[in-house]
């Protein structure tokens, strides 16, 4: 390791990371229609669709926000989100079983175990930057997974941990439909909180020391305290999905702590847009569906599918479905004026 | 004009996989003074520069700020401390508005950065001050032009303006006249003349005309060793600094 830190000469480089671009912020009645047009779906969507998809979609969409939030408006890929998802998934799921919590404070409990578990995390991983950020997260992910699999006493390990309750003070929630809507608040809630994460003073911070660490530091910004704020933050967000996830599923298997899991969250992240916050929803919503659709075809490759359409994405629309059909209005707009 | 050394270093050496780049420098930046740093490329200039500001840890040697030791802290509390810099390659935040860039600055020692349960809106309590920066230093048109959109000049002055905003004991100017035209460094020489009342200025200048104009106090390095320190008049008299740099840039220029 050297003694260097963040040079002037790498503040220069003043093109941002991830191929990301500036999409000036659409007129305040599109945002408040595209946001009633959101909730407008997000009402009706257990009627257009299998309502345990429905449920689904909502989990990752709290997770590709979590993503995004360290990708798309820190600069920090994370390899290993899964070691939050999955460690709240695991810790709500025991909460559930044997405390016998009402689910949202079991969720709650996981949510709180995965910020705990980003502190040490992203404490050391936060000193890196770039591929060596992704590996470390990700060697991390891979521990955990370990200690899970050989945790069977508390995990179960392979066979998973069964029986997850849906309880909530004596309300019947067995039924996917209903549970939708019980959960359906709380997600909400974390998507409003990530976007005024975004939209706040710390946001600011983040966006400048994405863009330029060493400027940052010397304006008197601690660099790696804020990225290690932004990533407990990120790693409580994905705790809330994961844990909606385990009590969705009434079930928890150790893929919620595969590096595939990790993988599939930073897609979905790039299929929808990154730093464009709801571009991240759009993708789980559309993966979780072709997923489900696709094995429900009884079609074997799902991962060439969803890999295949990754590649397309990542060479022809670099800013993602949100931040494409963005870049693509603003220009409509910018030429009709 | 000269008072109590402000800034001081005292034996400072740095090293890159034994290749000396600073090497023993002994520096006493007066308070309230235009102090310069000049020397032909790879003198060590810039080395010197970010083992001030914390950029680089030294190899061996001390730091000082105000009879403080502050060798080995990080950019971001030497910044606290109350010394700015401007970075030679100009290093700013190219999505953000000049407006922005300093209200980021002057957040900075507030503790509001941390607020992220917050509206940013809370930010609009700097754009007053913001905009006197940015009229200060002939920005005021530009407040909401994103710093990408900027030219070269302007961008320098941004960055002048970020520095300023944080309102430092001492700042650090890293060539701010480099890669201008005539008028823009006349109007640099004279802002930063302006800006120095009241504060202690540190310079890399390659321009000699500017460090004649502004500067109390010329150190000159040479192979990351000082080679004289002294008035500008009598520095620039020097046989060993003609021979090792004025005689070469004045043969350029």
């Amino acid at each position: 390791m050297t003694n260097t830190v963040d040079t002037p000469t790498d503040a220069s480089r003043s093109t941002p990371p991830s191929g990301l671009i500036a999409v000036a912020r659409a007129p305040g009645w599109v945002r408040y229609a595209l946001l009633a047009v959101g909730l407008a779906v997000a009402a009706w969507l257990p009627n257009g669709l299998y309502p345990a998809v429905a449920v689904d979609i909502l989990c990752w969409a709290l997770f590709a926000v979590a993503v995004d939030l360290l990708l798309g408006f820190t600069g920090l890929m994370s390899f290993g989100h899964a070691a939050f998802w999955g460690t709240s998934a695991y810790v709500t799921g025991l909460v559930a079983i044997h405390v016998g919590l009402p689910f949202p404070l079991a969720v709650l409990a996981g949510a709180l175990a995965a910020a705990v578990l980003a502190v040490p995390i992203g404490y050391l991983a936060v000193k890196r930057t770039g591929i060596y950020f992704a590996m470390v997260t990700l060697a991390f992910a891979q521990m955990v997974y370990y200690v899970a699999n050989e945790w069977r006493s508390v995990t179960q390990g392979e066979n998973g941990l069964q029986g997850v309750p849906r309880e909530m003070f004596g309300v019947d929630l067995t039924d996917d439909y209903f549970f939708y809507y019980a959960i359906l608040p709380i997600v909400l809630l974390g998507l409003a909180a990530a976007w005024r994460i975004v939209h706040s003073p710390f946001g600011r911070v983040l966006v400048g020391i994405r863009d330029n660490p060493a400027r940052a530091r010397a304006l008197g910004y601690p660099v790696h305290r804020y990225k290690l704020t932004a990533f407990v933050l990120s790693g409580f967000i994905a705790g809330l999905g994961g844990g909606l996830f385990a009590v969705g599923h009434r079930f928890v298997s150790l893929d919620v702590l595969h590096w595939t899991t990790s993988g599939k969250a930073v897609i979905v992240v790039v299929l929808g847009g990154i730093g464009t916050l709801w571009g991240g929803v759009l993708g789980a919503a559309l993966v979780v569906r072709l997923e489900d659709w696709l094995s429900f075809s009884g079609f074997e490759a799902i991962g060439l599918v969803t890999g295949g359409i990754f590649v397309l994405v990542v060479v022809l629309f670099r800013r993602g479905i949100w931040g494409s059909v963005a870049a693509l209005a603003h220009r409509l707009a910018a030429r009709r004026r | 004009m000269a008072g109590q050394a402000l800034l001081s270093a005292r034996g400072l050496t740095r090293d890159f996989r034994g290749f000396r780049a600073v090497d023993d420098v002994d520096l006493d930046v007066a308070s309230d003074s235009v102090h310069a740093l000049v020397g032909p490329n790879g003198a060590g200039k810039t080395t010197l520069f970010n083992l001030l500001t914390g950029f680089l840890r030294p190899s061996g040697g001390r730091i000082e700020l105000a009879g403080r030791d502050v060798t080995g802290l990080p950019p971001e509390q030497v910044a606290r401390l109350g010394v700015a810099r401007s970075f030679q390659i100009t290093s700013l935040f190219p999505q953000l508005s000049a407006r922005e860039h300093v209200a980021l600055a002057l957040q900075s020692p507030s503790g509001l950065g941390w607020r992220f349960w917050r509206s940013s809106k809370l930010m609009g309590r700097y754009t007053e001050r913001a905009d006197e920066l940015l009229a200060m230093v002939g920005l005021a048109e530009l407040a909401h032009a994103p710093s990408a959109a900027l030219a070269y000049g302007r961008k320098r002055a941004l960055e002048l303006a970020i520095a300023l905003a944080l309102d430092p004991k001492v700042l650090l100017l890293d060539e701010p006249t480099a890669g201008m035209g005539l008028e823009d460094v006349d109007r640099t020489v004279e802002l930063i003349g302006r800006v120095r009342q009241g504060r202690t200025v540190v310079m890399v200048e390659h321009n000699m005309s500017v460090v004649g104009r502004l500067a109390d106090t010329v150190t000159v390095l040479q192979a990351g060793k000082v080679l004289v320190e002294g008035p500008y008049e009598q520095v620039r008299a020097d046989e060993r600094v003609i021979t090792a740099y004025l005689g070469v840039a004045d043969a350029a220029h």
